[in-house]
């Protein structure tokens, strides 16, 4: 978590100093629900979709964090060699696939994954997880991909991050069930809540789900209930979110509530707390220095076929 | 003994499945039922638990496979009709055409479309796809017009590490038959010629190559040798071999079935004009459905794609020019 906040902070002044083309996006608020998803997960075994808030996720689940340094900045040493940017990063040979930008698209691809792991005989004990807003909940890809789960049962889990806003559209504006978990039931899934500002809570209930999920209990899906903490993306001052929201029990900031609860619950010293945000700060600054002296794609030697294979005839 | 269009891709697609363990089928009603159209008729029997039915989710369908791609295997999906890829269409050309470039790990998928019109389909169940996917970076469209090709072509996409979409007309899954699959085949990305001929080159594809032959056979009674070049694949696109042919005749009229605005036949008349100018001595024309939805009744079903009368009446144009 701290991790992933202290590196996108440092996202936000490199945008705004425009040092970063085009969007960034960032998971303020996001990150005690998706660092437990990711590290709730295995890697090298489990496959994982981040989403366009995980960047907690990532790093939980593995990531290096000069992917995203190196992705951001168009470094041809990163794993999308500047053809893709910002959070549309991953490494599929490792179980985590690059996401795209059509919302709930990742739901029916992580099923295929684990439909695959089934047909190979390697199923057992796996998870595939990916997560989702509340806008996402909306499209058609995530209704096929969550029915075509529950038709397979497959061991997916699906966690809904309900920030309150899809970009600017409000939550009433987006679904009219009382809440997104309702629709678990429906789909044939295993269905959970959880403020997603208190990171015990999303440890017990997102880790809880991840393990009826390995355990053959089929697949579950958590609405974590939040608020996302800056705009859509670092060019969106979220001045359509209400000061009652901000000042809601869903205002609150996951991270210092987590640092509250690692103090008062004995897992951590204020002394260990500031010494891990030093770290996180070291390993930032190190991340982007090295990604700022890579080499960024030259378009004369750029390789521009969007074809593997080679035919008889040049393509022309 | 004959074999159809249709029992050619069955057989290719039974092939595959003895031969590579890392494929396997998923689509609608393809297991116990056999398909819609029969397609894989006992396949699920020969190999169970290696031919799956799919939800109505075409979307999801697509993104199934290209999951079950990242994780080493080879899916072929069956479209039930091409006209529904258009609920899959952000798996195709979002999803599974940009991976590669993307992340450099190939998505090796095949979907099968049943393209084209028959008597009776109608609006939804009679389109012809493929320039749409084939403007798409990132896929390889074919287009067999052949039982041969529809059996060899179907191994082939199978075995290229992209995502295929495969274009497999209607109208001859059980109308064009062959004594067996001949074994010799031109791999994928080289166009054939159907019919040699001198005087003006029909450049074109799947089953309007059957039309165009027997336009051809028509106009051989006044004299006219008109050279057929069947595509065989619309992405990439054998422009050597349009080239060739046109050099040798001065003229060139490019037929499809799919809707007239954009599209293969604009494709091939824009590189020809690019490339081959100097080698023309008519303008080069093009032959299209109407640009209407495909219509219901089979009379104005027959009228509104490319027919016989309309190809030789298109070729007279030219050869007068």
């Amino acid at each position: 978590m701290l991790r992933a906040r202290i590196l996108e902070n440092k996202l936000s002044s490199l945008y705004k100093a425009g040092k970063i083309v085009g969007g960034v996006y960032l998971g303020r608020g996001q990150e005690a629900v998706s660092a437990t998803l990711g590290a709730s997960l295995i890697q090298g075994k489990d496959c994982f979709a981040p989403l366009i808030r995980d960047q907690a996720g990532r790093t939980a689940f593995g990531e290096p964090m000069i992917d995203c340094t190196r992705t951001y900045l168009g470094s041809v040493e990163g794993p999308m060699k500047g053809r893709d940017g910002n959070i549309h990063r991953g490494r599929p040979e490792m179980g985590m696939p690059a996401m795209i930008s059509h919302l709930g698209a990742q739901v029916p691809l992580i099923a295929g994954m684990l439909f695959a792991k089934r047909l190979k005989g390697c199923l057992d004990g796996c998870v595939g997880a990916t997560t989702v807003g509340d806008g996402a909940t909306s499209t058609g890809a995530f209704h096929e991909g969550m029915n075509t789960a529950a038709v397979e049962n497959l061991p997916m889990v699906v966690v809904v991050a309900n920030n309150q806003f899809a970009y600017s559209t409000p939550n009433h504006r987006q679904f009219a069930c009382a809440d997104l978990v309702e629709r678990a039931k429906g789909y044939g899934f295993g269905g959970h809540s959880v403020d997603g500002t208190d990171l015990l809570a999303c440890a017990e209930v997102i880790g809880g789900a991840v393990r009826k999920a390995r355990e053959g209990e089929g697949p579950q899906m958590v609405v974590a209930h939040l608020l996302r903490l800056s705009g859509h993306g670092e060019h969106d001052d979220g001045s359509y979110v209400p000061d009652s929201a901000k000042g809601g029990h869903y205002g609150r900031d996951c991270i210092e509530v987590a640092m509250r609860q690692l103090a008062e619950g004995g897992y951590a010293t204020v002394d260990e707390l500031m010494s891990w945000q030093e770290e996180a700060a070291e390993e930032v600054q190190k991340a982007v220095a090295q990604a700022q002296q890579e080499p960024v794609p030259d378009p004369y030697r750029e390789n521009w076929t969007a074809l593997s294979t080679r035919f008889p005839i040049p393509a022309p | 003994m004959s074999v159809t269009y249709i029992d050619a891709i069955r057989e290719a697609q039974e092939t595959l499945l003895r031969e590579d363990p890392r494929v396997f089928l998923y689509g609608q009603d393809i297991s116990n039922f056999g398909g819609a159209f029969k397609a894989t008729k006992g396949l699920s029997d020969a190999f169970p638990n290696r031919v799956f039915d799919s939800p109505i989710s075409e979307d999801a369908m697509i993104g199934l496979a290209v999951g079950a791609a990242i994780e080493g295997m080879r899916p072929i999906v069956e479209m039930q009709f091409a006209d529904f890829s258009s609920i899959a269409f952000n798996q195709i050309v979002n999803q599974a055409a940009t991976h590669f470039y993307r992340t450099g790990m190939p998505i090796p998928i095949t979907v099968r479309l049943p393209s084209g019109g028959t008597p009776g389909s109608g609006p939804f169940h009679s389109q012809s796809m493929e320039g749409i996917y084939a403007q798409y970076p990132g896929l390889v469209v074919v287009t067999p017009a052949t039982v041969s090709d529809a059996y060899h072509m179907l191994i082939d996409s199978v075995k290229l590490d992209d995502p295929v979409i495969y274009c497999e007309h209607k109208f001859l899954y059980r109308w064009l038959k062959s004594k067996a699959i001949n074994g010799e085949h031109l791999p994928i990305g080289r166009a054939r010629i159907a019919r040699p001929g001198k005087h003006a080159s029909v450049v074109t594809y799947s089953a309007m190559v059957h039309e165009a032959v027997r336009a051809a056979d028509r106009l051989q009674a006044d004299g006219w040798e008109i050279e057929v070049v069947d595509l065989r694949s619309v992405k990439p696109l054998d422009l050597d071999t349009v080239l060739a042919s046109v050099a040798r005749t001065g003229r060139l009229l490019a037929i499809g079935e799919a809707f007239p605005w954009g599209g293969v036949t604009a494709e091939v008349v824009a590189k020809v004009t690019e490339e081959g100018f100097h080698l023309l001595d008519a303008p080069p024309q093009r032959l299209n459905a109407r640009d209407t939805p495909v219509p219901y009744h089979p009379k104005l079903w027959a009228a509104h794609r490319p027919t016989p009368e309309s190809i030789c009446d298109a070729l007279r144009k030219l050869l007068s020019f």
